[in-house]
């Protein structure tokens, strides 16, 4: 028998009961769609992070306060200014320091308000250190800095809410209940995982200055976060190392004492947040694998199902000429047919799903450009048939070895 | 040419051995038209199954046109049922989802031939079906499917058709005209083995074979 008499042969017998074949693909068909929607996004998540990271800087090292909430708002911190300013001078890796405080306050413009903002306050260094790009004015100058100025910079997202499509430069605002002047808005930050876009910045000093003692901390000099940027990347893990030295002295630790502060290089984040969304990622597939699993223990049911409605057909077969091999490719090929054509179908539907998802998250204001990659398009489509080939197996052996006057005795 | 060689066939059921045929011999020239008759459990039905090639004798020599079929493996015995035999079947056998046309091309399939679809038109015609190619096997009556079914075993041109109780499931009328066909095919020179328990069937035919108990009573010369 030719190897096309087979699959027209096969084709047929799928043909002849449609309703079951299809429900048999649908098996593999949403297993298929649940692999590679899952993969799909997977992969544009990782750019994503990976894109964020980026516009972070990559020699970028973040001192923080042991045991504080996230960002350290509100709370008190072991951080001070005069620890800043100590690895400014004292750290031969260092390039340049941002120390930071944070409060929150009620922000009012015209006639909009935004409760609980919150107001950052920072150095002019900031703008390099943390990489800010200005979307309008400018950033806190050094005159800022020393005069005390009552300036503040807007986030792209609190400029948006307070003042609309207008342009804030020069406008005035009420923090907390004191008035200050728009002096820049920041350029949005947009699908990063900071909150960038919604925060106020003022000088630190007038952050000190003007807010209560209830915001500032009862140092009066408190810093939740201290921004570094090394010399160069090579330089990351010197800097690190001459960080916590100068601190630990300056805090007064034993040796053996833990640190009270954190430090944290972005380059080491970034790995770790990669290696955690590629677990679940992992962990996602997996769970889409199982229904590929079910899929195909549903073709292996429908297949055995098969051969025992037909033995008088196998049995006629075998009598007017058919091999054992004959008879196997038949089972087979039908087998693998259903799962060829469940992964086809399911690859469109990933790919419906992967770009519906794409619309909402566009729309939701990601950067999200999810593809299929043909990378998985070719693996759907051999784990499909190969689960069909696998499950048909030991139906088409059971059909191929039936003794034909048996089976044409069957009733 | 089928000759048939003190061919015995015993079943094991257990640990106890039922013989079903008991020295069997025999020879059917080409071009002859025979029955086989005889009481159920006379083994009529296994010797129809050993000259069809799907069952092998427990002893005995079995040759078809010459080749000594008794040593041939089940590949082989493939090969000789779509080559030389023709099956035609009580209940017809035809497979429902597909055409008269298709049913009658599966011979050929299985065999590798070329021109399948006028070889097949061809035979339907030969049986006086030409005008139902495209049924399926529900749309035609009992005796249109069986003629369906002669076309088959004829199509690939074999050296015997071998028919089991082929009017079981006819009535009288439409039986006659299969018969018919059967007479036509003899004078055109087939070779036909029916088998059959009803004697007017088996008047058709120029000779008899009669078994009793696994044994040919009468009906060699």
């Amino acid at each position: 028998m030719k190897l096309w008499d087979c699959f027209s042969t096969a084709l047929r017998a799928l043909r002849g009961n449609k309703l079951r074949s299809i429900l048999t693909m649908l098996g593999i068909l949403i297993g298929v769609a649940a692999v590679i929607s899952v993969l799909s996004l997977g992969s544009a998540q990782a750019a994503i992070v990976e894109e964020s990271f980026a516009t972070l800087g990559s020699n970028l090292i973040y001192v923080m306060p042991q045991e504080l909430g996230i960002s350290g708002v509100g709370a008190q911190s072991t951080l001070t200014l005069e620890d800043a300013q100590a690895i400014a001078q004292n750290a031969p890796s260092v390039e340049n320091v941002a120390p930071m405080a944070q409060t929150y306050a009620q922000v009012v413009a015209g006639g909009e308000s935004l409760s609980n903002t919150i107001i950052a306050g920072v150095t002019p260094e900031s703008e390099v250190v943390d990489n800010y790009a200005m979307a309008q004015g400018s950033f806190i100058t050094d005159f800022d800095y020393g005069a005390r100025s009552r300036v503040a910079v807007l986030g792209s997202e609190v400029a948006k809410t307070l003042f609309g499509e207008m342009d804030p430069t020069g406008q005035s605002l009420r923090i907390g209940g004191r008035q200050f002047q728009v002096s820049g808005v920041l350029e949005s930050r947009g699908t990063g995982f900071g909150l960038e876009d919604m925060r106020v910045y003022i000088p630190l000093s007038t952050f000190y200055a003007t807010l209560t003692t209830s915001q500032v901390g009862s140092r009066g000099n408190s810093v939740s976060m201290i921004s570094v940027q090394a010399k160069s990347s090579d330089e990351v893990e010197s800097a690190e190392q001459e960080i916590t030295d100068i601190l630990r002295v300056r805090h007064g630790l034993r040796e053996g004492e833990d640190d009270d502060f954190r430090v944290l290089n972005m380059a080491s984040v970034a790995a770790q947040v990669t290696q955690v969304l590629g677990i679940l990622q992992l962990v996602l597939a997996g769970i889409a694998g199982i229904s590929l699993l079910v899929g195909g223990i549903g073709i292996m049911n429908i297949m055995l199902v098969s051969v025992t409605e037909r033995i008088r057909e196998i049995g006629l077969r075998k009598a007017i000429g058919a091999k054992r091999r004959d008879i196997l490719l038949q089972f087979l090929i039908e087998a693998a047919t259903l799962g060829l054509c469940g992964g086809g179908l399911g690859i469109g539907l990933g790919w419906i799903i992967v770009k519906i998802m794409s619309v909402v998250a566009t729309n939701a204001g990601f950067a999200f450009t999810a593809t299929l990659s043909g990378d998985a398009i070719a693996l759907a489509v051999g784990v499909a048939i190969s689960i069909g080939l696998i499950s048909g197996l030991y139906p088409a052996i059971r059909a191929a070895r039936l003794d034909p006057i048996e089976s044409l005795r069957h009733e | 040419m089928l000759e048939l060689e003190n061919i015995t066939k015993v079943y094991k059921a257990g640990q106890t051995e039922v013989p079903a045929l008991r020295g069997i011999s025999c020879r059917i020239e080409s071009g002859e038209m025979v029955s086989i008759v005889g009481p159920s459990g006379s083994g009529k039905s296994t010797l129809m199954n050993i000259i069809g090639c799907l069952d092998k004798p427990t002893s005995g020599r079995y040759r078809l046109d010459g080749t000594e079929v008794s040593e041939l493996d089940d590949n082989q015995l493939a090969e000789i049922r779509n080559k030389k035999i023709g099956f035609v079947f009580q209940s017809f056998n035809l497979l429902s989802r597909t055409t008269a046309l298709a049913n009658v091309e599966l011979p050929l399939i299985y065999s590798g031939a070329s021109n399948r679809r006028q070889r097949a038109l061809q035979v339907l015609e030969s049986v006086g079906l030409a005008q139902r190619v495209t049924h399926r096997p529900s749309e035609l009556a009992g005796g249109e499917q069986q003629r369906v079914a002669i076309a088959r075993a004829l199509v690939n041109n074999p050296s015997l058709i071998l028919a089991d109780e082929p009017t079981g499931n006819l009535d009288t009328r439409t039986s006659q005209e299969i018969m018919a066909i059967f007479k036509k095919l003899n004078e055109q020179g087939m070779t036909i083995v029916l088998v059959t328990h009803e004697p007017d069937i088996a008047a058709y035919t120029q000779r008899t074979i009669k078994l009793r108990d696994g044994q040919i009573e009468e009906g060699v010369p």
